[in-house]
């Protein structure tokens, strides 16, 4: 295994056990422990949880908008591709919860341990700028209105941001999947042009 | 050419802002002094005739419909005399695009002009006005007889291969994305809100500067983009967003790239300049 691989394997195994246990309880001797490997061997890969928290964002966030830039390139409508990113979220809400947990549970609940280097778009780049797309595309097209994009973000990531929350502690009566529909007609319905 | 090239400056329909902007240039007499001029309609010249000449420069737009110019119908008129003629000036905005006034001579925004066949002998320079040094400098390389190297669309690249934000002494606000919060002040960069165009607009305004000494942006103006094919556009003082996003990036980028660059920027925040550095209330 090369050690780029490995990093990538000391990444995933963090990620689950971040998004299980939280950032601040879990130790970087877990993570060894977890990975079979001693713990000074670690900080050969990373030289603190903090860095190892930030690289894991930059990972999750580009997942993610490697994902919502394949749905950018389709040639479909704004409607259409509300409903296949909710599809996208929810299905790795579902799939790979520790991306969304890490998402959520980490990142926006421990914003301190991400101020110095991950300020702002720093680290969530990739996944910011293809929504930005997604909504600049959508308004050149005349198929969503024009307005302010965190008031436009705001309601969508928040809003699906928000059941997959809900999902994941277990309060939705209903699967994850049985929401995609409505969720999507009432997100188009209140961006539309 | 000549020691002593025929130039005949002919006005369609326009403002006259051209020749205005070419009678600042600061050495117009030496230059007048080396040629000799058929016509003007403002400055002293022979009797107007539909005469040969080696440089033709139109000033204007055209209307295709009868429109009278010294007893010929505009139309006819520009046509005899650009087949009259060795090489010809488009000037301004309006007759190399049509403008504000209507139709272009070598385009008509973004189609063909109604004399697009001659684009051989044709240099365009878009402006609204030109420079008064771009005029000269064309004029002046006919003159030498030497090669003036042209785009694609007959624009000397020696002019428009820039944007008017290149040289903007407001730059650095570019880079950080700091924005001018309120009209007329010395700090920020007017692309964010205010409507400058000059990242997408071919021109040379920031770096042969306007008397000398200044430009729209240098001046708290935000770029009009007088020199594209486009102009006029509405609301110029208002960038045009798309849910926030500028709806024009500069050129050369791609969107998704400028994005990210732009974020990446905002969010490394410059104390230096998120505040004003010379602060006169106190």
């Amino acid at each position: 295994m090369s050690k780029e691989e490995k990093k990538l394997e000391i990444m995933k195994t963090a990620l689950n056990l971040f998004a299980k246990n939280g950032f601040y309880t879990t130790t970087i001797a877990d993570i060894a422990k977890e990975m079979g490997m001693s713990v000074g061997n670690m900080y050969n890969y990373f030289h603190s949880k903090e860095s190892l928290a930030k690289e894991l964002l930059i990972y999750t966030s580009k997942i993610f908008g490697d994902e919502i830039r394949k749905i950018n390139d389709m040639n479909i409508s704004s409607k259409e591709k509300i409903k296949k990113i909710v599809e996208l979220y929810f299905n790795m809400a579902k799939e790979e919860p520790e991306l969304v947990d890490y998402f959520m549970r980490v990142y926006l609940s421990n914003k301190e341990i991400f101020s110095n280097g991950c300020e702002g778009m720093l680290c969530v780049s990739a996944f910011v700028t293809e929504i930005m797309i997604f909504f600049e595309e959508g308004v050149r097209k005349k198929e969503l209105k024009n307005q302010d994009f965190f008031a436009a973000f705001g309601l969508f990531m928040g809003y699906i941001g928000g059941l997959a929350f809900l999902f994941r502690e277990g309060i939705l009566g209903k699967d994850l999947d049985e929401y995609i529909k409505p969720v999507s007609e009432n997100i188009y319905n209140a961006l539309k042009a | 050419m000549h020691s002593k090239p025929k130039v005949f400056w002919i006005d369609a329909v326009g403002c006259n802002g051209c020749s205005h902007s070419f009678f600042n240039y600061g050495e117009i007499k030496e230059l007048l002094d080396k040629i000799e001029l058929l016509y003007h309609p403002l400055l002293p010249s022979k009797e107007f005739k539909v005469q040969r000449s080696d440089i033709l420069i139109i000033e204007g737009a055209l209307k295709t419909t009868y429109f009278p110019r010294l007893d010929f119908n505009l139309v006819d008129l520009i046509f005899e005399l650009i087949k009259l003629s060795k090489k010809v000036i488009v000037v301004g905005t309006c007759s190399v695009y049509g403008g504000i006034f209507g139709e272009g001579v070598l385009f008509n925004k973004k189609k063909e002009g109604k004399f697009f066949e001659f684009k051989e002998k044709m240099i365009a320079l878009p402006g609204c006005p030109p420079h008064p040094e771009w005029i000269a400098y064309v004029i002046e390389m006919l003159i030498e007889n030497k090669n003036i190297l042209m785009d694609k669309e007959n624009r000397p690249k020696e002019i428009y291969s820039y944007t008017s934000h290149m040289g903007c002494i407001r730059n650095e606000y570019f880079e950080w994305k700091i924005d001018v919060l309120e009209f007329g002040t010395k700090e920020g960069c007017l692309f964010y809100d205010q409507g400058c165009q000059g990242p997408f607009t071919h021109s040379s305004c920031n770096r042969i500067l306007w008397n000398e000494i200044n430009s729209k942006p240098r001046a708290g103006t935000p770029c009009f983009g007088c020199t594209e094919k486009e102009f006029p556009k509405k609301n110029l003082f208002k960038t045009e967003t798309f849910m926030g996003i500028p709806a024009n990036i500069p050129l050369g980028v791609g969107k998704r790239a400028y994005l990210t660059i732009a974020g990446i920027a905002k969010s490394l925040k410059n104390e230096r300049l998120s505040k004003r550095l010379i602060n006169e209330d106190n």
